[in-house]
């Protein structure tokens, strides 16, 4: 029988690669995605040298192409959302009251299916270079025609990692459906469960598009489909519905857990409950559901005619109604209350008024006469960036600092967290605000230089140094990392910050089972209340007894890696010399994914069981 | 919470989701066939756009043979229709009876997917290839999407019926039963589209 402490034999590297831990998946999603955070951060600050100055020659027009594509593409799917899924993964669990998520093992299939998917996209550049059609790879640019190899990696890696993502969002959902703890009906859930959940059911529906149109797409370049090739009776604009059919709702999947952590952030350190808690979820609703009407508005130009246009612009514009009720609860909750202005709550409150601004030329964007002005220039770089740095990132940041001491048992450095907050706010206003501008004066977008003499000199020279501005303030965050993981105290109380949640109320570092006794809910903001009402424990809604866990399993990266081999094994159709032939590296692609799955589904794994005595142990220990 | 469940009395009536594992992959499951539903509506779209595109290929008038397709339908409708009762079986307890529906069911769905490849060989003789056209593309992809579900779920429940072809049915396998006869349920329910949207759509010319 396995136990606890047979666990404790294995060499670190085996005990990660094999993990279904939760806590320990949300860490390594956050390493994965900080990486490809950076490198998609650093081709950015690539392309601002390009554009620093009028006729550069830094970059040529393919690579700047290549790096606009991959910088979008990494940002959205490798980066943000598996941010996203640290903290999903982390948190969730925690805030319910649950021992784990509903399937550990599919849990961590979707961190490795996700990983190698990233790899496959990633490795593209030692193969004659990165995609180079936009990270909306919009038809007949994408095909076969215009697109070398790069293209197949995007088709094809995408499509793997994209499974990961759906895996997982099954599992969140099942997981915030079934686990919850005795007493945490749906609506006690703090918000960012409520949005976790949301943003899964959204994942399910519009990632199964996404892979639908991925494959079309790789059946045209691999395989000789006709879809998009409209001499053979295909459709372009086919592509770009489907594409936006997933690609706008994309958005609200990253924004509505940032908005979730801010729910959770600011009446942390208001010293208040969240104002209006019910409209919030309504409006997280809301949100959710005219996110899948609204896409065509990316389409305004395709001439699809007035009827259609009008329809979807008033769609667009009926967003920014619950978006709206959530920006006011926000400042109720922070109306009156006892602010702290440490590192996160500063994140969280400056989300505020940028995310306005990003939502404002949201609307002005939704107007179709003025969209056939701005469409495809800077303003709508402008615009996105608003909602996905002054939205998603701050956010993200925001959850960072805030759920830092619970994951490593320590807190960042405060002196340092607020120089990485000026640096950021400052050098992202000055790289984005002034886009609008050029935007407005007819710089167009996706293009890899402009003539001199037009008045955008100034305009770009700002902007490239307001980039470098905020590389910095990445680098501040690194720092910070390491200085605090040497030099911060270790923490010795359960909940540095007074919090509201269940979370807080777990001993740090958590146990693997993360609570000795599930534990009754008794209201909303559980953890609180207790303090409050309570004698500031959490109520067992159980006894103390064995503690049922999940085996780890190799079987999650061997599947990946199967993926992995099988994409490339496609791609390697269309390259002109290849050592081996693609069709046994398919085959062993093949082999390993689905005789993974076959073992798995043969071999019975029930867990093992942490025997009461121990419980008790590590519970001495830890409080 | 729900971890035990009492079993001196036998099976309890709904095997399958009487553990909090069973309910979370009965839930789960539901949740991936939501999925699946709107990948296949996304097919359905695509060769609903399509299908006039034949750039002048073959054309499904000119193709589709109702006899044929007829056959295939039966055999899908039957073959849900013994899964079904084998769930019956199932939660009645009576394992020899839900092993031998399953190994039915099974059956008739090679017996589907051996008139699916015929039909495909048939079209391809008739100048039908898959680059032909993008109607060509968009309907062997679609079809061929839903054969590869059933040869999938073949494989699936073969794999279940060796597996525990002596277990009887237990709370660790009922979940497993029950999961994979709602599959093949659902795979039958896109072949009802897919026979209304392809063929008769296709046939009638509408
Ligand atoms: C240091 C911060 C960043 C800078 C300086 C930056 C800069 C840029 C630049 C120069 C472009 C190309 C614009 C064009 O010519 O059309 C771009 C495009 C884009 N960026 Fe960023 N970006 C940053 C952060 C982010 C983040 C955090 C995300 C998402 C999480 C993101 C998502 C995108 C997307 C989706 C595109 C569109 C790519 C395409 O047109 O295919 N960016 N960014
Ligand atoms: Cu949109």
């Amino acid at each position: 029988m396995a136990t606890a402490t047979a666990t404790k034999d294995k060499s670190v590297l085996w005990d990660w690669l094999t993990t279904v831990d939760h806590k320990k998946l949300a860490v390594l999603y956050l390493i994965a995605g900080t990486l490809f955070f950076v490198k998609a951060g650093m081709m950015a600050l690539f392309m601002r040298i390009q554009l620093m100055s009028a006729e550069n020659d830094f970059l040529t027009g393919q690579t700047f192409n290549e790096l606009i594509t991959m910088h979008g593409t990494i940002m959205l799917f490798l980066a943000a959302t598996p941010l996203i899924f640290a903290f999903m993964n982390f948190v969730i669990p925690l805030q319910i009251g649950a021992r784990d998520v509903a399937f550990p093992f599919v849990n961590a299939l979707g961190f490795w299916i996700f990983f190698f998917g990233g790899l496959l996209l990633s490795v593209s550049w030692f193969f004659g270079g990165g995609p180079d059609a936009g990270w909306t790879a919009y038809v007949p640019l994408s095909s076969g025609e215009y697109a070398d190899l790069g293209l197949d990696f995007y088709v094809v890696g995408l499509q793997v990692s994209g499974i990961g993502t759906l895996v997982s969002a099954i599992n969140f959902i099942v997981t915030i459906i079934n686990m919850r703890a005795p007493g945490m009906t749906m609506m006690r859930m703090p918000l960012f469960c409520w949005t976790g959940l949301v943003v899964s059911i959204l994942i399910v529906f519009a990632f199964t598009p996404l892979a639908a149109g991925l494959a079309l797409l790789m059946l045209d370049r691999i395989f000789g489909g006709q879809f998009f090739i409209p001499d053979m009776g295909g459709n372009a604009v086919l592509w770009q519905h489907i594409f936006w059919i997933f690609g706008h709702p994309e958005v609200y999947i990253l924004v509505l857990p940032a908005f979730g952590i801010i729910s959770e952030v600011i009446p942390a350190f208001s010293r208040k409950r969240l104002f209006g808690y019910t409209a919030m979820v309504f409006a997280t609703l809301v949100i959710a559901f005219l996110g899948f009407m609204v896409w065509v508005h990316h389409m305004f130009t395709v001439g699809l005619g007035p009827i259609t246009n009008s329809v979807f612009a008033i769609a667009t514009m009926g967003i920014a109604v619950p978006t709206g009720i959530k920006i006011f609860n926000w400042l109720f909750t922070m109306w009156g209350g006892k602010i702290t202005f440490n590192t996160a709550m500063l994140c969280a409150s400056s989300f505020v008024p940028t995310f306005v601004l990003g939502g404002v030329t949201g609307v002005m964007l939704a107007m179709v006469p003025v969209d056939y002005l701005y469409h495809d220039t800077y303003f709508v770089v402008a615009h996105f960036h608003y909602i996905i740095i002054g939205g998603i990132v701050l956010g993200l940041l925001a959850g960072t600092y805030y759920w830092y001491p619970k994951m490593f048992g320590h807190k960042l450095n405060e002196k340092l967290g607020i120089l990485m907050f000026w640096l950021f706010y400052i050098g992202f206003h000055m790289t984005f605000f002034i886009q609008h501008i050029l935007g407005l004066i007819g710089m167009p977008r996706r293009v890899y230089t402009y003539l001199e003499g037009q008045g955008m000199e100034t305009m770009n020279l700002v902007s490239s140094i307001g980039s470098f501005v905020m590389g910095a303030a990445i680098l501040v965050l690194i720092i910070n990392v390491v200085y605090s993981a040497f030099n911060s105290e270790r923490i010795t109380v359960n909940d540095p910050w007074d919090a509201r949640t269940l979370e807080w109320s777990t001993p740090t570092p958590i146990p693997e089972y993360n609570f000795a006794q599930t534990p009754q809910v008794r209201s909303l903001d559980p953890w609180f209340y207790e303090k409050v009402h309570g004698d500031g424990t959490m109520k067992p809604a159980e006894p103390m007894t064995d503690i049922h866990m999940p085996n780890g399993s190799i079987l999650p990266f061997v599947i990946g890696l199967g993926l992995f081999i099988w994409g490339f094994g496609m791609i390697m159709i269309n390259m002109d010399d290849t050592i081996v032939p693609p069709f046994l590296v398919i085959g062993t692609g093949v082999i390993l994914t689905f005789g993974s799955m076959l073992i798995r589904s043969i071999k019975e794994d029930h867990g093992y069981h942490i025997p009461l005595e121990q419980v008790k142990k590590i519970e001495k220990e830890v409080s | 919470m729900a971890g035990s469940v009492d079993l001196s009395k036998g099976l309890p009536s709904h095997p399958e989701k009487s553990t909090l594992e069973g309910k979370n992959k009965f839930l789960g499951f539901w949740i991936f066939l939501g999925g699946e539903t709107i990948m296949f509506a996304t097919f359905f779209g695509t060769f609903l756009g399509l299908r006039e595109g034949t750039a002048g290929g073959p054309s499904a008038e000119e193709l589709f043979s109702m006899p044929l397709v007829f056959i295939m339908t039966m055999l899908l409708l039957t073959s849900s229709l013994t899964s079904v009762l084998a769930m019956f079986s199932m939660k009645k307890n009576n394992f020899k009876n839900m092993l031998v529906l399953m190994i039915v069911t099974v059956l008739l769905g090679v017996g589907f997917l051996g008139f699916e490849i015929y039909e495909f060989v048939e079209y391809v003789h008739h100048g039908l290839g898959y680059t032909t056209s993008a109607f060509a593309s968009s309907f062997y992809t679609l079809v061929g999407l839903h054969g590869a579900h059933v040869l999938f779920g073949l494989c699936w429940i073969t794999t279940l019926i060796i597996r525990y072809s002596r277990s009887g049915i237990t709370l660790t396998n009922a979940p497993k039963f029950y999961v994979a006869s709602l599959y093949w349920h659902f795979i039958d329910v896109v072949w009802v589209f897919i026979f209304t949207v392809v063929y008769l759509m296709g046939i009638g010319g509408a």
